[in-house]
Formats: C-alpha cells, sequence, structure tokens
C-alpha cells in the first residue's frame, strides 16, 4: 500500500500514545520500557499528581540522559512516601539530605561528577512547592545565581500536604488549609502577592525555565527534553493536585490540573534566559469556577450566600495571567 | 552482617508494600456497545470495521464489515445510515462519515478483487430463498457461510429485487450492484431468474428445500382512485422505477406530477427529471417536517430543480390539468381539506402512495398468518408456519434495503438453529456507550470530510452516479474521526496515568491488565479514558 501523509490521528497528540502515530512521536510513558523511575507499592495518596508528575519528569529525564542520572530529593511527600525504612520505591540513584538544602546538596552532587570528571551523568534536583518556595528558597536561589549545572522540579501542590495540609507561600489566595481557616469576612488563604517562582527563577538570567501540569504529557516531557540541552541551572515548575489536601476526588487530578490551565490559574509557558520563548495555549477556555468547584478547599465560595465577589476576584487573577502571557489561541495559532 | 552501624534492615523494594488492599473501587475493562452499532439495522460492527480502517488496513476492514453485510457496496450507496444519527461524534461537531468509508472499503474490496469468506462445511440441508433483493441475498450469504445449500429463486430476469428495480441507477450503478451480487453467487448458490412463485409449499416441494425464506419485497404500488380524463397518463411509480431500469421509459411527457412524499416519489421525480421532463412537481398532503423521504434526498431533489407542491392533495386530472385541493394541518399535524383549490398543468401523474405485497404465494400455506397485508414473525424471522421464514418488506418494519439485509441474517441464523433443531442463542448485548461516559478531551478537532456531489446540471440530464466516492486520504481522515464509543483503542492513557504504575501494557492488539497488588482504586484511569472503556466497580470486603 502506497504511504498517504494524514494530519489527523483520532487523539493526535492529546493522549498519552496513540497506535497510529510512529513511536518516535510518541511519549515516553507510552513505552513498555519506560524507567517507572518510582515504582510500585509507594505510599502515595490515591490519585496523586505528584507521583505522577515525578514519574514523568524523571522517566522523561532518564531517556534523555540515556540513564546517567542523579535525583537529589528534598523532604516532603514525594521523599516520604516513597522510602520509608527500608522500603524505596526509587529506581534510579536517588539522595535525600534535609528539607532546605535540597538544591545545595545537587549543586555539590554536580560538582562531584565534574571534578571526576564524569560530565555525562547529569543532576535532578527535586521538592515540593515547600521546599522549593519557602524553605528550600535561598539555596535554590544560590543555585540559579551561581549557574550550577541542575534541572530543579518543583511539584507544586500548593500547600505543605504530608504534615497535615498547612498554608506554604504556594498556596492560592482564599483556600482553606489547616492554618487559613475559612472563617471570617476574608475566609481561606490571604489575597497577596504570593511567591511566583517561576518568575523569580526567570529574574535570575537562567538558561531555562518552564511551567507544565500533569495534564498536559506531551508538554511535560517536551519541556524535561529542552531543559535536558542546556547545562547549566535550569528549573522546571509542575502543577500536581493533591485529592488530600485539596479536597478533590481522587480520580479528578488530572482533569482539576487541566482546568488550571483551561481556567488560566496556572499559566503553561517556557522561557530562556529571562525571556518568556513558548506559551501553551488555552484550548477549550473555562471560567475559574468550574476549576474551583471540583476541590473543596474553595467551598466557602460557593452556596447560600456565596462569595461571588471573591471568585470575581480569582476569575480576576486568571484574566490578568491570560492578558500577560498572551494564552488565547489567535487565529494564526489554528 | 556487614551492614552500616546503626542499620538493622537491607534496603528493600516498595513492591512489598501491596497497596491494592487500600482499594474500595477496582477498575476493570469493559467493551460497551457503541451507538452506531447500537443502531444498524444490518447489525454491522462499525466500530470494528471503523478500528481496522483508521490503521489502513482496509482488508480487515472490509472482512470485519462483511462478516455482517456482505454488500458494503451497495450500503454504502443506498443506506439511509441510522448509524450517523446515532453517532456520539454529532455531539462534539459532525457525526462520523460511516456510510462514505463503508463505500470507500465497499469500492476498494470490487477494485482490489476481494472474495467473500468461503462457505461453511456441507450440512447436507437445503434451504429456498424466494425474491432476490437485500433480504434474500443476504439470507443466501449467510446460509451459504453456515453449510446450507441455497436454491435462489426470482420473477425478474436479473436478481437483486428492489435495489436493481426500485433505486435509480444514479444512486446505484448496476456495475457496482452486479459485483456484489456476483460475489455471492459465487459462494455456491443455485439462482433460477424470471421463476415466479405461485405456490409456496408446491415449490419448496419441488425444490426438496427444508426450509424457506421469504423475501418478495412490496412490489405493488398503491393506488387511489383520481377521477381521470381519458388521454390523461397515470403510472404508479413502482412500475415507472421498474421499466426505466429495464431501459423501457414510459413517455411521460414535459410536465411530471408525482403524488406522495416518500423516497420513492424523489426517486420518480428525480428519473422525471433525467428523462428530460422540464418541470418534476411532487404533491405532498402535508409539510416537509412531516415528509417520510429523508432529508438528503429531499435536498438532492429540490438541488436538482424538482419543486414541491406542500400541503395539497390531487383531486382530479384531466385534459392536461391537474386540480389541486388546498389543505391544512391540525394541531395534530394531520392534513384536513380547506375547500380551496388550485390548477397545475401535467402531461402526466406519477403516484408514489405506498407498496403492497403480494402474498398469493402463501395461499397454499395454511398457517402463515398474514395481517395487514405483511407476514407475521417471531422471533429470528420464523413466520407462524414452522420451516417457513420472511423478511425484508414482507415482514412488519420499516421497508429499507438495510433492514431488509438484517432480516436476512437474522433469517439465515434462524434457519440454522431450525434445521440443526435447536433453540436459536441469543448473543449478549453490551451496555450502550453513551455521549456522557466519553472523554472528549482527547479527541483531536476535526469536521467531517463530505462526498462530493456531481454538479447540478449533469446530474438532471444522466443517470451517472450523484454522489461520489471519498479518496484514500479523506476515507482515512473519515475513518479516524471515529470516537471508538466504548471499545479501547490503545490510546495508552491509562497506562500514563496511573500514578501507581498499576497499568500492564500487553502490547499491539492486546489492550492492557490491571496490576491489583498496587492498584489503589484512584479512579484516574476510568476518568482519562476517552472512549469509556473502564468502569470502576464496588470491591467486595
Amino acid at each position: 500500500m502506497s504511504e498517504t501523509r494524514v494530519h489527523f490521528y483520532q487523539v493526535g497528540s492529546f493522549a498519552v500514545g496513540n497506535r497510529l502515530l510512529s513511536a518516535d512521536e510518541r511519549t515516553v510513558q507510552s513505552d513498555r520500557r519506560r524507567t517507572n523511575s518510582i515504582d510500585s507499592g509507594h505510599r502515595a495518596c490515591q490519585g496523586c499528581g505528584e507521583a505522577l508528575g515525578a514519574r514523568y519528569a524523571l522517566d522523561a529525564a532518564m531517556r534523555v540522559t540515556s540513564g546517567q542520572l542523579v535525583a537529589v530529593n528534598a523532604t516532603g511527600c514525594l521523599e516520604v512516601f516513597s522510602t520509608p525504612f527500608p522500603e524505596t520505591s526509587w529506581q534510579i540513584p536517588w539522595l535525600h539530605s534535609l528539607f532546605g538544602n535540597a538544591p545545595a546538596v545537587a549543586t555539590g552532587v554536580a560538582a562531584a561528577l565534574r571534578v571526576k570528571g564524569r560530565d555525562q551523568v547529569r543532576v535532578v534536583g527535586q521538592a515540593g512547592d515547600g521546599g522549593t518556595v519557602d524553605i528550600g528558597f535561598g539555596t535554590l536561589s544560590g543555585m540559579f545565581e551561581r549557574n550550577d549545572d541542575v534541572l530543579f522540579v518543583c511539584y507544586d501542590n500548593e500547600g505543605y500536604m504530608n504534615t497535615g495540609v498547612q498554608r506554604s507561600a504556594a498556596t492560592p489566595p482564599t483556600a482553606r488549609t489547616a492554618t487559613t481557616d475559612a472563617v471570617g469576612p476574608e475566609p481561606g488563604n490571604a489575597f497577596g502577592q504570593g511567591k511566583d517562582v517561576p518568575r523569580i527563577a526567570m529574574a535570575h538570567g537562567i538558561p531555562y525555565v518552564a511551567t507544565a501540569t500533569v495534564a498536559d504529557l506531551h508538554d511535560l516531557e517536551r519541556k524535561v527534553e529542552r531543559a535536558m540541552s542546556f547545562h547549566g541551572a535550569r528549573y522546571l515548575h509542575v502543577f500536581v493536585p493533591c485529592p488530600l489536601g485539596w479536597g478533590a476526588a481522587s480520580s479528578e487530578t488530572i482533569h482539576v490540573a487541566r482546568l488550571a490551565k483551561e481556567t488560566g490559574i496556572f499559566p503553561v509557558y517556557e522561557a530562556e534566559y529571562g525571556e518568556v520563548t513558548g506559551v501553551t495555549k488555552i484550548r477549550r477556555q473555562a471560567p475559574v469556577t468550574e476549576y474551583l468547584r471540583l476541590q473543596r478547599r474553595y467551598a466557602h465560595l460557593f452556596g447560600h450566600p456565596g462569595r461571588p465577589d471573591v471568585v470575581a476576584r480569582l476569575q480576576a487573577m486568571a484574566d490578568a495571567n491570560i492578558a500577560r502571557y498572551g494564552l488565547l489561541a489567535t487565529e494564526e495559532d489554528e | 552482617m556487614d551492614r552500616p552501624f546503626a542499620i538493622t534492615l537491607d534496603v528493600g523494594t516498595s513492591r512489598a508494600n501491596h497497596t491494592g488492599s487500600w482499594r474500595i473501587e477496582r477498575p476493570v475493562y469493559v467493551d460497551r456497545l457503541p451507538p452506531c452499532n447500537d443502531a444498524c439495522p444490518a447489525g454491522e460492527n462499525i466500530q470494528g470495521w471503523l478500528y481496522h480502517a483508521e490503521s489502513g488496513d482496509y482488508e480487515a476492514a472490509w472482512r470485519t464489515l462483511v462478516q455482517e453485510n456482505p454488500l458494503p457496496a451497495v450500503m454504502g450507496r443506498v443506506c439511509f445510515h441510522p448509524c450517523e444519527t446515532a453517532c456520539n461524534r454529532v455531539q462534539v461537531d459532525e457525526a462520523v462519515g460511516i456510510n462514505a468509508v463503508e463505500r470507500f472499503l465497499g469500492d476498494t474490496a470490487i477494485e482490489r478483487g476481494w472474495s467473500l469468506p468461503a462457505p461453511g462445511p456441507d450440512t447436507g440441508h437445503t434451504v429456498l430463498v424466494v425474491g432476490a433483493g437485500p433480504a434474500g441475498l443476504s439470507a443466501a450469504y449467510h446460509l451459504r457461510r453456515l453449510g446450507h445449500a441455497v436454491r435462489l429463486v426470482d420473477s425478474s430476469p436479473r436478481l437483486g429485487g428492489m435495489l436493481r428495480y426500485g433505486i435509480p441507477a444514479y444512486r446505484l450503478p448496476r456495475t457496482v450492484l452486479d459485483a456484489e451480487i456476483d460475489r455471492i453467487v459465487a459462494l455456491g448458490v443455485q439462482v433460477a431468474t424470471e421463476h415466479p412463485v405461485l405456490d409456496i409449499e408446491a415449490e419448496q416441494r419441488a425444490w426438496g428445500a427444508d426450509a424457506v425464506f421469504l423475501a418478495v419485497g412490496a412490489q405493488l404500488g398503491k393506488r387511489v382512485h383520481i377521477p381521470a380524463g381519458d388521454s390523461t397518463k397515470v403510472v404508479d411509480a413502482v412500475s415507472f422505477l421498474h421499466q426505466v431500469a429495464d431501459d423501457d421509459p414510459p413517455l411521460l411527457g414535459r410536465r411530471v406530477v408525482v403524488y406522495g412524499g416518500g423516497d420513492t416519489a424523489m426517486d420518480a421525480a428525480r428519473t422525471a427529471r433525467r428523462l428530460g421532463a422540464t418541470d418534476a412537481v411532487i404533491v405532498y398532503r402535508r409539510n416537509r417536517d412531516k415528509m417520510p423521504a429523508h432529508p438528503e434526498e429531499v435536498e438532492q431533489a429540490l438541488g436538482e430543480g424538482v419543486t414541491v407542491r406542500w400541503l395539497s392533495t390531487v383531486e382530479r386530472f384531466e385534459g392536461g390539468r391537474l386540480v389541486l385541493e388546498r389543505m391544512r394541518l391540525t394541531p395534530d399535524g394531520l392534513p384536513e381539506p380547506t375547500g380551496e383549490y388550485d390548477e397545475l398543468d401535467a402531461d402526466a401523474l406519477v403516484l408514489a402512495l405506498g407498496q403492497d405485497t403480494d402474498l398469493s404465494l402463501l395461499e397454499g400455506a395454511g398457517a402463515v398468518t398474514v395481517s395487514n397485508g405483511v407476514v407475521e414473525v417471531g422471533h429470528q424471522m420464523m413466520t407462524t408456519q414452522p420451516g417457513i421464514f420472511a423478511g425484508g418488506d414482507v415482514a412488519p418494519s420499516e421497508r429499507t434495503a438495510t433492514v431488509a439485509v438484517g432480516h436476512g441474517k437474522h433469517a439465515a441464523r434462524g434457519i440454522d438453529a431450525y434445521l440443526r433443531a435447536e433453540t436459536p442463542a441469543r448473543p449478549e448485548r453490551h451496555a450502550l456507550a453513551s455521549f456522557d461516559r466519553l472523554n472528549t478531551w482527547y479527541y483531536a478537532d476535526a469536521p467531517r470530510t463530505r462526498r462530493p456531489e456531481l454538479e447540478l446540471v449533469r446530474r438532471q440530464t444522466n443517470f451517472e452516479e450523484v454522489v461520489r466516492g471519498l479518496t484514500e486520504d479523506n476515507a482515512l481522515f473519515e475513518a479516524r474521526r471515529c470516537l471508538s464509543c466504548g471499545n479501547c483503542f490503545e490510546c495508552d492513557n491509562c497506562f500514563g496515568v496511573c500514578p501507581d504504575n498499576a497499568v500492564i501494557k500487553l502490547g499491539p492488539g492486546e489492550r492492557y491488565a490491571f496490576n491489583y497488588d498496587f492498584c489503589k482504586g484512584c479512579g484516574i484511569c476510568a476518568r482519562e479514558c476517552p472512549c469509556g472503556a473502564i468502569e470502576m466497580v464496588p470491591e467486595r470486603i
């Protein structure tokens, strides 16, 4: 049969795999030979977005580096649920030291490998948003400033989840946590500037900064691959819903992440040397209420009488993201 | 004991921790019935054959198709595709062009000379099939596959029944029809044409047949009394179309009026246009919403310059002039006379008011029950007389070629069970794959590919086929628009989205399995399955 070029493949590149695509156009995750960097039997909650995000990012990095990879992990859910002594879920070289020093340890590992002349071995540092945005922030900024050869990945679930869902500097306004009760005239977490670490990372002028979600695997894997093509400090911020802490159904993890992107709440983009170079456009725009209603941490905003005024402020934040990054598709993008 | 200081245990894998014990619901893979399959009167596994067409394996697709229906090139032209009406993709953009892909497969099969599956091992039984229309042909095919000898008789000189003598050539070219009929006959069907059957039981004895399938169709055009002058020409649409098919068209003149609102009326009017009528007018007693003709047919007829007098009945016809009475619709949608009249010049009047069956051949078969002009049939098409089965237009149903093909298949299976003295098995029916079970995010956006139509001027004057086929590119594109509702198409989503690596990918064509030792029952796989082929069921605790 003659070869015919067809530009349409049923699920195109939205699904994880696609039997109609050639193997190199499918994701790492669709491959039976993927590393499974984090193995079965880990104790993450049902539907954990972070377990998923970590496997996605590390398996992609393992493929790009042909398995020449060391991961350094901060304290946090990811470390706790994967390594209760004497078990480990890690199927890659993996180190854990403290909550606040993962970027510094990663720097050290990179330096040691350089001294030993093993430049082909690459280093990934990883932490949750607590270890990145709050506790590890000083060492992270130092790692950026020195431009150490580390890809640092933050799995952002917007709070300290394994210690009982406390607020972090990545917790969004109005969200209820154990330390931000949904009471009073301004219920939940306060409105403020928060800490937008991807933009802070960009301000360091490092080679590569990107955001991604667990809902768009092709995008996430491409960004890991892109990040590994640079040397120097790189930063990847992955949005990973937490069913427990957010009060969402465990089955909704990916759907919630998708809505965060489709509403404009979480802008997905990438930047090189401090300049935005690419934006993942919104495909089916949705109002923020669709995202908020799936999560009990926002339940106080709805019902009777509800807080339509507060919802409007959150919508305004999403709209500001859409405007800042140009998240809406234009005719030219079609 | 050479462990480091203060370390008492070796490092072990987390696989020791069987997190499957956390689960209160377990995911299971299911196959659901796609709405297209559910709607197909011929019982085709549409999703099944589209799956093969998607990968460009047209032969496998065609082979899956002909498991149920031996006439894909014919059906790809004349079927009114209830599958597309039922298609879930309607709610995303437009229905998948199933009918167009079916035609592409049928045409490709003819072009490449693929043959039907070989007949089954000889059972020693003989079945008489009376009538070689779509029902009879379908029954003959399925009976041969089941290993029964088939005698196929028809009163006309050629096989095909209404496919040949009712459907005009611009909708179904005769070369296509002949090719698909020849393929069935080549399975070893013994054929007798120009063989009218007058007494079914005598005929059965004459052939030594163990069972009979009666599929003589509805060949008699219904007549109504219309006062008409001597010189006026009034014909019925069935005879008119039959004569055209015999290359012996009657002379109707320039102004032809067709009375009726069904597909036969459309066929008659469009045929009249092609024979040179400058005015082809359809007179119909209700409005367009109530018209029984399929909208596509109406659209094509209007596009060819056929006009319609809505809400009118024919009162009388004399001296080249037709008197029409205007009607109005009651709130119940029934037409009622207004007492106002219009006139219309006409050279001929064609009556297309429905068709009746000629069941005089059953007079000897006393046990066959006939009511309202059709034969009563039970499960798997057996009449009230054991051993005599009936289908197609003689059985109560919607009278379409596709329904007839389905009847032929069911009757063949019923006859087979009867001859083996078995109770016919009812295959298990899966639950419907409804739209709300799909996760449409994952499907690429793609509007439907249209089949090109012959330019208007050309199709008004000749019998060339109006609707052309898809190119291979378009057919492939169209097939790939299928959402595969309710049936896994191996997109790897479940394998990719499991946070616990508890989905095992079994390889191409083998789908997946769950590793229940580690599946925590979060339900992401079921939520993110595009086609709804995973179900969460409560765990027995």
